[in-house]
């Protein structure tokens, strides 16, 4: 017996997204999903975009990890809110976590609410968690190919993070051709250049945070 | 491997439409879009992992891949983008608008008659 089903297999996810977006416009919280390959320095950005920000905009992190608290650590010590969620193994968010996580944080007063998810590259794009920002974060010394090869991850984002600047005079890494090639996909992308450890081109990255929060 | 949390979520949606207690199915279609960076191999592994000890254990998945469709802003050529060469094939421009990716969708499900 054939039955002609046509229904979303992530129908689910899609509820609780779509929930999580209800509540973030709701209650003017900007959310940003940020997403990248392991070791892009999501979190050195996140540390520093907090320590500068903590006085002018109410922000809390959801940190997403495999295992450890070690992330969301990172963010309590610069005394912004954080709330760590371990996947066990899984490779990204789920829009249901975020609903649970949701409820263990004090968002009252909140204006932005970063969630840095799971380090990696592919699997994190299919699963929409109610943001209204998606940013992906490309450090220089994952090398310049890397919107040819993980395309998905760029063409749906709205900003992208160019991490690491500081190192691209040891690198062979063409910052022109990484902006051409992400834009050819995503020709609205919204692009930095930034390097987190050293702090260059964070203050525009501050700005248009600033300025995007309702 | 996103294919396995993709796989458990079609187990959950198949066995939500079992017409009866018991139902076997033997043969699954679902489709996605580009977007969803769906390796068959993989997809097929998770899929029988995840079917393991459930009424869809044996059951044949097939996938079918849906073009995401694009048009050329400078020759005005209708396309199907592909995202690991992104280029209008007409006149190599890659200035073209990107129509709406095909979501995750279970089509079809045959199952066994008794």
């Amino acid at each position: 017996m054939r039955i002609k089903v046509n229904k979303k297999i992530l129908a689910k996810n899609e509820d609780f997204a779509a929930a999580n977006r209800k509540f973030f416009q709701k209650n003017n919280i900007l959310c940003i999903n940020m997403i990248s390959s392991p070791g892009s320095g999501k979190t050195t950005i996140l540390e520093k975009t907090a320590k500068a920000l903590k006085n002018k905009v109410n922000m809390a992190i959801i940190e997403g990890d495999l295992y450890t608290k070690l992330d969301a650590e990172r963010i309590l010590a610069t005394g912004v809110k954080a709330v760590q969620i371990e996947t066990k193994g899984s490779c990204h968010l789920t829009a249901e976590q975020i609903t649970n996580t949701l409820h263990k944080l004090d968002t009252s007063r909140l204006d932005i609410i970063v969630i840095e998810n799971v380090g990696n590259l592919v699997c994190p794009s299919d699963f929409d968690l109610g943001e209204e920002i998606r940013t992906v974060v490309l450090s220089t010394a994952e090398g310049d190919d890397k919107c040819k090869k993980y395309p998905n991850s760029f063409a749906q984002a709205d900003v992208l993070l160019i991490n690491k600047i500081d190192l691209v005079k040891h690198l062979d890494f063409d910052i022109k051709k990484v902006k051409r090639d992400a834009r050819k996909l995503n020709k609205d992308l919204k692009i930095f250049e930034i390097s987190a450890k050293t702090t260059a081109g964070m203050d525009k990255w501050f700005k248009w945070l600033i300025k995007t929060k309702r | 491997m996103h294919e396995a949390a993709i796989a458990e979520n079609t187990i959950e949606a198949i066995l939500a439409q079992a017409p009866k207690k018991g139902s076997r199915a033997v043969r699954v279609v679902i489709s996605c879009g580009q977007m969803n960076a769906i390796n068959d191999e993989a997809m097929k592994f998770a899929f029988d992992a995840a079917a393991d000890g459930t009424i869809c254990q044996g059951a044949k998945l097939k996938i079918k891949h849906i073009p995401l469709k694009a048009g050329c802003n400078n020759c005005r050529k209708k396309f199907s983008l592909d995202l690991y060469d992104p280029k209008c094939p007409k006149c190599g421009k890659s200035d073209f608008s990107i129509g709406d990716d095909a979501p995750l969708l279970l089509e079809e499900i045959e199952f066994e008659e008794k």
